[in-house]
């Protein structure tokens, strides 16, 4: 029964988060569009609402190369790493607290597992086999550096990233994201205890997505396509659904960590019919979750992308100092309250 | 010499622009306005556009109103000066006034490169350039615009003969 129940929420989730990340790419063409005085597409479909089916039945149809010297098992097997770790991601992120059906209670995420964020951080990190393995698989310099530098970008970054997020478990005492969610919903947000964490956690997400202004491993100029020069058809369709896919991961971390998940203050859930108030839960989440993806995107789109070795400096000699500041600071406070 | 601090040439970051953050917001504001002001993006294919008369389309033969007769004495001048050699001019001899007309005109579309030397050469002010921008053909055969393609009537391309009389 729970295997069954689990499979449902699997299925939907999915369909869901593909569909969402579709639309992702839609949005970011529009949003890249109109910071730069243009309109974006809007031609396939009403205001250009049919672009992502256009986008992904092309995708679908056009060839799959390999290149001839390439290790041809690893080289398919990298975008599935990607897509399989970005996907599994989503989890353990409470959408909402739980609806009734039937007389029983359904939370609302898939996996209540007692590590929840740990999970989140391993299986982001893993993220990054996909992109170096696809970089060596290719047998291209171009990919090769791009999957380095994906991969000693990751190392800098990773460290202040989870030790940014420690002050919230600090204040929290959990690692369970519906824990942490219901905590928030309580009291008040992460974010007004942990604005200096948050900075950082921001930061170091934007590095852990790829993405402007650290998105080296896929830097154009430099690298012609970074790691995924040598992909084609579907297989670059995979690591670039797992890019929008991660950066939804991060966003919704980073709404149940700081933003208070899929609470909203002064709201009374408990007067509510509990379906109708797992509907009010399910979007609130979603509209916190737009609001951070339009900030990554409107960051992309206006910052230019670090070099190297500004990276590597901000990443070790910035971030980690203030990430550890932090934790130092919320262990004081956490004393001198106690 | 400036320095930034890292041993690098450029200008000299005061402490607030070293924060980052405030940066990137006052850059992010910058963005946030582009994203709000209004787009003039012209939907082509539907919202079309018509040139002013400085305009240079392609080059037309002009033809009176009245007697549907090419003002064009078929002189050659504008197969000389045309440097992309696209303009040809084969001339024969007519009863009327002007004696010689053009018998076969023809411009290679693929050649001309809208620079206007013809209009400017022509005594007669026989071949103009019209504001017609949408030339398109699939076959390169179609490129080559006969008479019939050439002859506007004069009514049609009124605004560019008075503007070439303002410059003349």
């Amino acid at each position: 029964m729970i295997a069954i129940e689990a499979l449902i929420k699997i299925v939907i989730l999915l369909l869901v988060v593909l569909g969402i990340v579709a639309y992702l790419v839609l949005l970011e063409r529009k949003v890249s569009a109109y910071m730069q005085d243009r309109i974006g597409p809007n031609r396939v479909g009403p205001k250009g609402l049919f672009q992502p089916i256009a986008d992904i039945l092309k995708l679908i149809l056009k060839e799959m190369i390999v290149p001839e010297k390439a290790n041809s098992f690893i080289h398919a097997l990298a975008p599935i790493i990607s897509i399989t770790v970005a996907v599994g991601a989503l989890a353990v992120i409470p959408f909402g607290n739980y609806i009734v059906i039937g007389g029983q209670k359904i939370s609302l995420m898939i996996a209540n597992v007692n590590i929840g964020v740990l999970y989140i951080l391993a299986m982001s990190s893993l993220g990054v086999y996909g992109i170096t393995l696809s970089g060596w698989a290719s047998n291209s310099k171009y990919s090769l550096l791009g999957g380095l530098r994906s991969s000693a970008q990751m190392i800098s970054y990773e460290l202040s990233l989870g030790l940014s997020l420690i002050g919230v478990f600090m204040i929290d005492r959990t690692l369970q994201l519906d824990r942490i969610t219901m905590a928030q919903s309580m009291g008040l947000w992460n974010i007004v205890y942990q604005p200096l964490g948050f900075l950082v956690f921001v930061t170091a997400a934007f590095a852990e997505t790829n993405r402007l202004p650290f998105d080296l491993p896929e830097a154009e100029p430099e690298l012609v396509g970074g790691y995924h020069t040598e992909y084609s058809g579907m297989r670059w369709g995979l690591f670039f659904l797992s890019e929008y896919t991660n950066m939804i991961v991060s966003s919704a971390v980073m709404v149940s960590l700081y933003f208070g998940g899929w609470s909203l203050p002064y709201v009374n859930y408990a007067a509510m019919a509990p379906n109708l108030a797992a509907l009010v839960q399910v979007v609130t989440f979603f509209a916190k979750l737009g609001v951070i993806i339009f900030i990554f995107m409107w960051v992309r789109w206006t910052l230019p992308r670090f070099r190297y070795d500004q990276l590597m400096n901000v990443g070790w000699k910035v971030m980690l100092p203030l990430a550890i500041l932090n934790l130092l600071g919320t262990g004081a406070v956490l004393l001198a309250v106690k | 010499m400036m320095t930034n601090g890292n041993g690098k040439t450029g200008p000299k970051l005061t402490l607030w622009e070293k924060l980052y953050f405030p940066e990137i917001i006052h850059g992010m504001s910058i963005t946030i306005r582009a994203f709000f002001r209004p787009k003039f993006t012209r939907q082509y294919p539907e919202e079309r556009w018509t040139p002013p008369p400085v305009f240079r389309g392609r080059p037309v033969l002009v033809m009176e109103d009245e007697t549907k007769v090419e003002r064009c004495v078929a002189c050659g001048l504008c197969a000389r000066v045309c440097p992309s050699l696209a303009i040809e001019v084969q001339a024969a001899e007519t009863e009327l006034d002007k004696e010689r007309y053009p018998e076969r005109f023809e411009i290679n579309m693929l050649r001309c490169i809208f620079c206007g030397f013809c209009e400017e050469v022509c005594p007669e002010e026989a071949i103009i350039m019209s504001k017609d921008f949408e030339i398109t053909f699939t076959d390169p055969r179609d490129a080559i615009f006969g008479k019939e393609k050439l002859l506007i009537p004069a009514s049609h391309l009124k605004d560019r003969l008075e503007f070439l009389k303002q410059y003349r």
